[in-house]
């Protein structure tokens, strides 16, 4: 996020898009709902009627996949009616005239065609968003998972840039993170291309600073495989080995059957949980590690911010330190790894991590930091980019809608999108060792249209077969008003009835993620 | 100077203007009792305790809704005040089963007045917050005698039908907050005042069930509740008098980050609270699965020996064996087929230490770019 939690409560309007924040995020989303109670306007665009709609000034309904459209009909009419920010646009952004003809065809009534979002309601939310003092954006999977989703996200800076509401108090634009940790695991460069604090593999300069850190040779200065790109080269061979830590990819990767295989395909598989999974099961070997609350660390949120974590209770006797482990494998293949306790390690990463290095543990022993951090002195940077952007010059980037990459057919009519509820996380292994958890959520779900239902002829309730190009499941079909006709949706959490059977590994040719949230199915009664 | 000062119990406090007697007050930890005001939401002044006097005026008031002027002279336990302080209590003790306090028995003996109490029940448990609760505390730190007032019947069932909130409601003393905290802080909506009179009661939707409802079970209400109306359902409630170990730490779901305080007893989690009311990034606010979602910790099903596949089958084995068989492969597989056929995938889940470790593991010894994590699906 470039602004914080917090800061959201300070916006005058709120686009939300692609978050169904009340279950994703729940507390964050009290943020939003609080904003709208001291009478700020929050817009919610999003392909399902989410429960913040609730909340909403107006929800704006795109066909899934044409969020491009919509970005660029809103700077269109923005444009079109001067109501942008030209002072920051001429100060602090560069390429706004490319940007600015590509977005010219987007005419409220053109976008209302490619998306389904009626031209006045478009034009509404353009002029609120252009006029307010502090607009924020938030977004979350609904819009990086495409095929077009890095093109979404330079999209929506456009917009923010286009407003002139980046960097001050609430605006902003703001990714919410959906696992707790994936800021820090991003941070600590776990991730092909960087090291630590987004340093490049493929500068030396980079390279030779942890080369001497670490007293190792021989760091490979080209960048490595997405793990979509892994499972790809595990599926055709040529990838030999994997080492799987904390994840169960066996049910939340796109296109299971594909994943399956591809790990199978493998010549040695060593998987780290806390408990088994479907994603162990197929290991050569398995070990055990600590969990959440028997670790000392750090996890860095969505805002930015590095938080402490600490021991709640003893661990029990077997398992170890994730870190420990990888440091016991390093040893026996002739390193010298040693570290007391997290703590130092902990040292070491802030001396190795240019926007971590005035952080402490005990600087955050209370309230933690926002990076970036760079001195002990420093207060942390709750706002990014107030003075001026990271590279220098905002970029505006001119970007054409494009089409997802598998639309509806005769023999799949309808489209699926995937995500989660509110009493579930990722694929259940912890949530669903709570009973109570369970009981509120107990199985899988196929969300549908009291209309697509009626068309088909199944009740609420009733047990369907779901399938698209690449496998089929078996759920109960749930009739909500949270649907819109034509569009499905169904959570990824349950292994029995795994979404991700049906969804596309189609990758964004950039950030490399799958299409999760497109992809075409057909819906019919199982028989009993 | 004419400026924003007040005198409270010979203090004299600078104040902003706007400030209400209560906030100047807990602004310089000076403490005025109070049932039903709930920082960051609107005072309501429904409970009537934090009663203050000032010099001047014949009328009690408020001080959560009474704001600071200048020259006010303030007494917040003058005899005049505690003595309607006390009224107040002993009819709210007088509303519903608050068995810790009120009851026609003689109060020297405070032992032997319990276990009068309990066998008049015919109960073998006190009530479950006894120990834990704004109103008992506050019972005696003004010596409310409640003996001779009638224990009113509850009227309305208690609700076990979720897993996870008891409503007592013979308990409520109808301070509201559950709604402050469900309507203002977590804006869920879900419960309001129904019904009038005696008849009064804490309502989810149409009198329904909290499951049935649209609660969210973000537990926010119970946090709050200042007496026993409102209980977790777990065995904490059991436990009270165990020692209890508290840790500051942060939740292990989604990205907000909460900071919480986690319960523990005999090394088994028992509750979780969210943290400090003015803790960023949540202010004390937790979700279902944050608040309840910590059974996987001590789950029986957890792995606890490193496993080898053996002829197909998995077999348990000592960390010695499996560690020296991965160092092993990976320096096998790495000599045939290059670094480059090597691969891990990092946890979005671990700490940042743990994956600072995956990226020097992979990249200084393993020697391949090939690090990803499942953060993007
Ligand atoms: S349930 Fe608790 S918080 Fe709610 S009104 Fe009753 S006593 Fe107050
Ligand atoms: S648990 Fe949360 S949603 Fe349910 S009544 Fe309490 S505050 Fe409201
Ligand atoms: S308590 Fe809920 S909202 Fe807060 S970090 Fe945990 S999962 Fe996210």
């Amino acid at each position: 996020m470039t602004n914080t939690i917090a800061d959201i409560e300070e916006s005058d309007v709120i686009l939300v898009t692609g978050s169904n924040t009340t279950e994703n995020h729940p507390v964050l989303s009290t943020f939003m709902k609080r904003a709208v109670l001291q009478g700020k306007k929050l817009y919610l665009i999003d392909p399902r009627r989410v429960k913040l709609a609730d909340h909403a000034e107006k929800w704006l309904r795109p066909m899934p996949g044409t969020d491009i459209a919509w970005i660029n009909g809103l700077m269109n009419v923005i444009i079109s009616e001067g109501l942008q920010d030209q002072k920051f646009i001429d100060d602090r952004c560069e390429n706004f005239e490319a940007t600015k003809a590509v977005v010219e065809k987007y005419t409220p009534e053109h976008v209302e065609k490619l998306t389904g979002i009626p031209a006045d309601d478009l034009r509404q939310v353009a002029r609120d968003f252009a006029n307010a003092g502090a607009g924020t954006i938030c977004y979350c999977m609904g819009i990086t998972q495409h095929t077009c989703g890095t093109d979404n996200v330079k999209s929506l800076a456009n917009l923010s840039m286009l407003c002139g509401h980046l960097g001050k108090p609430g605006g902003g634009v703001n990714p919410l993170r959906g696992q707790n940790n994936v800021q820090g695991a991003c941070d600590m460069g776990g991730l092909p291309n960087v090291l630590t604090a987004y340093q490049p593999v493929t500068s030396d300069d980079a390279r030779e600073g942890y080369e001497k850190a670490w007293q190792v040779k021989g760091m490979s200065p080209t960048p490595g495989l997405v793990a979509t790109e892994m499972f790809n080269k595990a599926y055709e061979g040529e990838m030999k080995s994997l080492f799987i830590i904390g994840e169960n990819p066996m049910v939340s990767d796109p296109d299971l059957n594909h994943a399956k295989k591809a790990l199978n395909n493998l010549e040695f598989l060593v998987v780290q949980d806390i408990f088994e999974t479907e994603t162990t099961a197929m290991a050569d070997v398995v070990l055990p590690s600590y969990c959440w609350a028997e670790k000392n660390g750090t996890f860095t949120n969505s805002e930015r911010r590095v938080q402490r974590v600490r021991r709640a209770v003893e661990p029990p006797e077997g398992p170890k330190r994730d870190w420990e482990i990888l440091c016991d494998i390093a040893n026996r293949m002739g390193y010298g790894f040693s570290y007391e306790d997290s703590h130092e390690l902990f040292k070491e990463i802030s001396a190795v991590t240019p926007s971590y290095r005035g952080i402490t543990w005990e600087r955050i022993d209370e309230v933690g930091i926002h990076w970036p951090c760079p001195d002990t002195e420093h207060p942390g940077t709750p706002i990014l980019h107030t003075m001026q952007f990271t590279r220098g010059k905002g970029m505006f980037h001119a970007i054409e809608h494009v089409p997802p990459a598998e639309l509806p057919d005769d023999r799949y009519p309808f489209i699926l999108t995937t995500g989660r509820v509110l009493y579930h996380y990722h694929t259940g292994t912890m949530t669903m060792r709570t009973d109570g958890l369970n009981m509120l959520s107990p199985e899988c779900f196929v969300e549908i249209s009291d209309a697509d239902a009626t068309r088909l002829g199944i009740g609420d309730g009733e047990m369907v077969n779901v399938c698209s190009r690449r496998g089929r499941i078996k759920a109960k079909l749930q009739v909500s008003d949270k649907a819109v006709e034509g569009t499905i949706f169904i959570p990824f959490h349950f292994a029995n009835a795994a979404a991700n059977k049906l969804t596309n590994a189609e990758l964004d040719p950039t950030a490399k993620i799958p299409e999760f949230k497109v992809c075409a199915i057909n819906i019919e009664a199982a028989k009993a | 100077m004419d400026t924003n000062i007040i005198t409270l119990n010979e203090n004299q406090l600078t104040f902003e203007p706007g400030e209400t007697i209560l906030d100047v007050a807990a602004r310089n930890n000076i403490e005025i009792p109070t049932l039903c005001h709930l920082k960051h939401t609107i005072p309501t002044n429904t409970c009537r305790v934090c009663l203050v006097e000032i010099a001047g005026k014949d009328e009690l008031v408020e001080s959560c809704v009474t704001k600071a002027e200048p020259g006010m002279v303030i007494q917040s336990e003058s005899p005049k005040v505690v003595a309607a302080r006390k009224e107040i209590l002993a009819a709210m003790l007088a509303t519903g089963n608050h068995n810790c306090a009120i009851r026609d028995l003689p109060t020297e003996d405070w032992t032997a007045f319990q276990l009068n109490v309990l066998a008049a029940d015919g109960k073998q448990d006190l009530c479950p917050v006894w120990g834990d609760c704004d109103l008992q505390d506050l019972t005696y730190r003004y010596q409310v005698k409640a003996t001779g007032m009638p224990v009113t019947a509850c009227k309305h069932e208690t609700e076990r039908a979720n897993p996870f909130i008891i409503r007592d409601f013979s308990r409520c003393i109808l301070c509201g907050k559950c709604i402050k905290a469900c309507r203002e802080i977590q804006v869920n909506n879900a419960i309001e005042f129904g019904y009038h009179g005696e008849e009064m009661k804490i309502i989810a939707g149409d009198d329904a069930h909290l499951k049935d409802s649209d609660c969210v079970f973000c537990g926010e209400c119970v946090q709050v509740c200042p007496v026993g109306a409102l209980i977790p359902d777990r065995e904490f409630r059991d436990d009270r008098f165990k020692p209890t170990k508290v840790t500051r730490t942060t939740c292990s779901y989604c990205g907000v980050g909460c900071q919480m305080d986690v319960f523990v007893q005999d090394n088994k989690i028992v509750k979780i609270d969210g943290a400090d009311q003015d803790l960023p990034p949540n202010n004390a606010s937790l979700c279902v699965k944050g608040r309840y979602g910590f059974d996987f910790v001590a789950s029986p099903n957890r792995l606890t020996t490193p496993l080898i596949k053996k002829d197909g089958k998995q077999v348990p084995a000592t960390w010695d064996e499996a560690l020296d068989l991965v160092a092993e492969k990976f320096e096998a597989i790495g000599k045939e087929h290059g670094a480059d056929a090597m691969g891990l995938l990092t946890s979005a889940r671990v700490t940042n230490e743990d994956n600072y470790m995956a990226m020097k593991f992979t990249r200084g010894v393993l020697k391949t770019n090939n690090i990803d994590h499942c953060a993007r699906l």
